[in-house]
């Protein structure tokens, strides 16, 4: 128990951390190298909520696939504009105080919802039982997410054409 | 941890997020701040899926990840399109469709 309260915290303080940089920093590049610090600090909450298995497609997908993609629309912009963009912010203290309204909000619910303490123990191995939903009676979804993918992919191929 | 922590986790997450999508003036930073808000909901979904025992909220987080992936290269497709047409990527100056 002490452990697990041990790697929340410490989860917690990385994954705050970087999130605040990410929305801080004036380098853009900078931003998305601490977004994948924050995503994969994301996947390891993930982990300590025994789901191994979206750990791994949080790495895959997000750290590995949304960053690399982030980082080529970077360069190709920088290489078309010639020169190094620097991100500059606006609205700061607006926008720090609807973000502090809206988490007081959240936290005003979260405080009068009764809340589940301890979490029910796992019964059999979960990446086999969501395996065996994916092909049972989310069948259609994943199909759906499928074509949803292909269009997102013709998409991405019909804007970034060369102008040829 | 009980299932508060991991709900207020979620939702300073969700806050730092949205003050970036309010702050921001590039539209990749924009688009960065969204994907801190994604994610704050994702855990979200796993952490109600775990505590309440039933398998859907992580399903779900797995069609989130998905469609967010979609959403990012069409989202980054756009502005590079932008940026060829306009030169720039500052939302600011972006304003064609303003009334």
């Amino acid at each position: 128990m002490t452990a697990e309260i041990v790697a929340f915290v410490g989860v917690a303080v990385v994954l705050l951390g970087s999130s605040l940089a990410v929305v801080l920093t004036p380098n853009l590049f900078h931003s998305i190298l601490y977004l994948a610090v924050a995503l994969v600090a994301t996947g390891v909450v993930f982990l300590l909520l025994d789901a191994p298995f979206l750990f791994g497609v949080q790495l895959l997908l997000y750290a590995g696939g949304v960053v690399t993609i982030v980082v080529f629309a970077i360069m190709l912009t920088e290489r078309l504009v010639g020169r190094t963009i620097r991100q500059a912010s606006r609205h700061l203290i607006n926008g720090a105080l609807l973000s502090v309204a809206v988490f007081a909000g959240v936290a005003g619910f979260l405080v009068q919802a009764p809340l589940a303490g301890a979490r029910p123990g796992i019964s059999g191995d979960l990446t086999v039982a969501v395996g065996r939903a994916l092909v049972g009676a989310f069948a259609v979804p994943l199909e759906l997410l499928g074509v949803l993918l292909v269009i997102a992919l013709l998409g991405a191929l019909y804007f970034a054409r060369s102008e040829s | 941890m009980p299932l508060g922590a991991y709900l207020t986790l979620a939702a300073l997450v969700f806050a730092i997020g949205l003050f970036g999508v309010l702050t921001r003036r590039n539209a990749v930073g924009i688009l960065l701040g969204i994907e801190l808000m994604l994610n704050a909901v994702n855990i979200n979904l796993v952490a109600f899926a775990r505590f309440s025992g039933d398998l859907g909220g992580i399903l779900f987080t797995l069609f989130t990840i998905a469609i967010t992936v979609a959403e990012v290269a069409v989202g980054l497709a756009i502005v590079i399109v932008i940026f060829r047409v306009r030169r720039t990527v500052e939302a600011d100056h972006l304003d064609l469709l303003r009334g």
